[in-house]
């Protein structure tokens, strides 16, 4: 009797526990199914973009639209590289980048190693400082700002965009500050015995310690000044100044008809930068994470 | 020893470009701008002091107030969206298998330059021969919507695309949230019992409120700034429909010329911003929840 019951109670229990398996497996392939419908959704415009990238002007406007192009039209990407300097604008995009992203790793991480491991008069105080101006939009500072460019003479050149992004970026210094507090003070301290300077605890301890957050910052920067229209279309006037966004718009404003040739040059627009996220995306999410936005 | 004193020369020597920056790029031209905004100045005569008379007329502008409505509204629309969005799309992809490559594709839009994506939704969006309106005249044969050059229409769909481009970073926000939360919670909840849905409302809600808190607060920052997408797509229009307060700042600045008008319609942008955050930041007490 007791025995049965037992066997009962076993049977019943892995009845529920298979149930339930069962339930998680359909359950699990319905969340699959909503993921990959999302999915869909976030990538089907810059499919779409791509795909017609590739077709003629009879393709374009099939009812009902034909995704996959026949024939394949390679001309589209020369044509639409051609018509307007887009060469130029990928020039002086990189090059604004690279001196950016370079001069900010380099300024944001001193300013967030001084802040995370030296003591100095007004140092918290300064902290808030750099943190409060976070909250400022930059709409409200742009004509100032171009006053400013005006006085030094920089209207049309790049230089309003490198040097302000070069050297303020609140974010980078509280991203960065966070993975210096997080070293622990016995490694410097051993340096300091084997009498190493500020220059070296800084260089040769603390940057390769925080390469991982270094990585998503300079990625953020990155992908930001890349995307970045406001600016360039305040501070630039002459064609051959335009970085890829605004040259992209110019082109947007003289071939509004040509779909097929706006989406070419759409898709050579975001190549970069859809190339340095596949590369760099793992650092977005630690970066993220150990911004300590957790609270 | 350089130790535990305090070191003023190399703090300030590690802080100085920064700090110089941020007096010459961030704090010089904040103050500026508040100047500016008691001045009447056309960029080029003698710049003349006015007192409160830009921001007198600032409230009374029509242009203005029809920028505010339409930032505010679009702001009620976008922010709700990028979050509910983000929570759920983030708790699915939490424990998914291939987690890593629906990421990449749920936050591929929030990378991609506003120009670039508001020219692939320029067409899209067509009302004749746009992706979405081919398709609900072939499936369903209903007449789709006039979703840019409708006045009723073209904000929320500028709203659509802001929502479809930005929960990808909100969604980054909420997985940073969920990892912080210790599987303990839902082990117990599980041996009393409680469904699925149960686990979501009473431990994964509560316990992303600080998340929540957090990228509500970015996100209405970001959403009161809305300019690319209307400028290039509508130019504001239709009949100032899709005008937004960024745009009044651009308008009134680089179009018009009337510097101390835009630096007005600046600062209350700012203060605005200020507004919604100290509020927020009150409420944020009451339903904030923080973990020990």
């Amino acid at each position: 009797m007791a025995k049965a019951n037992v066997h009962h109670a076993q049977r019943t229990e892995t009845g529920v526990l298979a149930k339930r398996r069962a339930g998680g497996q359909a359950a699990g392939i319905l969340l699959h199914a909503v993921l990959i419908f999302g999915a869909l959704i976030m990538t089907l415009p810059f499919i779409w973009m791509l795909l017609s990238a590739f077709k003629d002007l009879s393709q374009i406007f099939l009812v009902p639209p034909r995704w996959i192009p026949h024939p394949f039209i390679w001309s589209n990407f020369k044509n639409s590289w051609n018509y307007l300097p887009f060469g130029t604008a990928y020039f002086n995009s990189l090059y604004i980048n690279v001196i950016v992203v370079a001069a900010q790793l380099v300024t944001c991480s001193m300013a967030a190693y001084a802040f995370a491991k030296i003591r100095f008069p007004l140092r918290d105080s300064l902290f808030v400082l750099f943190l409060a101006t976070m909250m400022v939009p930059e709409q409200v500072t742009i004509i100032p700002l171009y006053l400013i460019m005006k006085w030094f003479g920089w209207i049309d050149t790049h230089l309003p965009l490198i040097v302000p992004s070069s050297l303020i970026n609140a974010f980078g210094v509280f991203l960065l500050r966070q993975f210096v507090k997080s070293i622990p003070p016995e490694l410097e301290e051993a340096a300091i015995v084997d009498g190493a300077g500020r220059w070296t605890l800084y260089s040769r301890i603390t940057m390769p310690l925080i390469k991982p957050a270094l990585s998503a910052l300079g990625i953020f920067t990155f992908l930001g000044m890349w995307n970045s229209f406001f600016k360039p279309l305040i501070f630039l006037n002459s064609p051959e100044k335009f970085t890829v966004p605004m040259m992209l718009n110019q082109f947007r404003g003289q071939y509004t008809t040509d779909w097929a040739l706006l989406m070419a040059a759409s898709s050579i627009a975001i190549l970069p930068v859809l190339i340095v996220y596949m590369i760099g995306q793992r650092y977005i999410i630690e970066g993220v994470t150990l911004t300590g936005i957790k609270g | 020893m350089q130790k535990k004193g305090v070191n003023t020369f190399w703090g300030y020597l590690f802080i100085f470009p920064q700090l110089a920056g941020l007096l010459v790029f961030a704090l010089l031209p904040l103050v500026m701008a508040v100047v500016l905004a008691f001045m009447k100045w056309d960029g080029f005569g003698a710049k003349v002091f006015v007192g409160f008379a830009n921001f007198a007329y600032t409230f009374k502008d029509p242009d203005f107030l029809i920028a505010l409505k339409n930032t505010t509204f679009y702001t009620v629309m976008v922010v709700p969206g990028t979050i509910i969005f983000g929570i759920l799309i983030a708790v699915g992809l939490n424990k998914v298998r291939g987690k890593m490559l629906y990421r990449i594709f749920y936050y591929m839009p929030s990378i991609t330059s506003s120009v670039a994506v508001a020219v692939v939704f320029l067409w899209i969006f067509n009302s004749d021969f746009g992706l979405i309106n081919v398709y609900l005249k072939q499936w369903f044969h209903i007449q789709g919507p006039k979703w840019l050059t409708d006045t009723h229409i073209v904000l929320p769909s500028i709203a659509l695309l802001s929502i479809w481009w930005g929960v990808g970073g909100n969604m980054i926000l909420f997985l940073a949230g969920l990892q912080g939360i210790s599987a303990s919670y839902y082990e117990a909840a599980q041996i009393d019992g409680a469904s699925k849905l149960q686990q979501f409302r009473h431990i994964t809600i509560p316990l992303l409120t600080p998340t929540t808190f957090f990228a509500t607060i970015v996100s209405i920052i970001g959403s009161f700034q809305v300019f690319d997408q209307s400028f290039i797509m509508t130019g504001g229009g239709p009949s100032k429909a899709s005008y937004t307060l960024v745009y009044h700042i651009y308008q009134r600045a680089f179009v018009d010329f009337t510097f101390g008008r835009s630096a007005a319609g600046a600062i209350v942008l700012f203060v605005i911003i200020l507004l919604l955050t100290a509020i927020q930041l009150r409420m944020g007490r009451r339903w904030v929840h923080y973990e020990g």
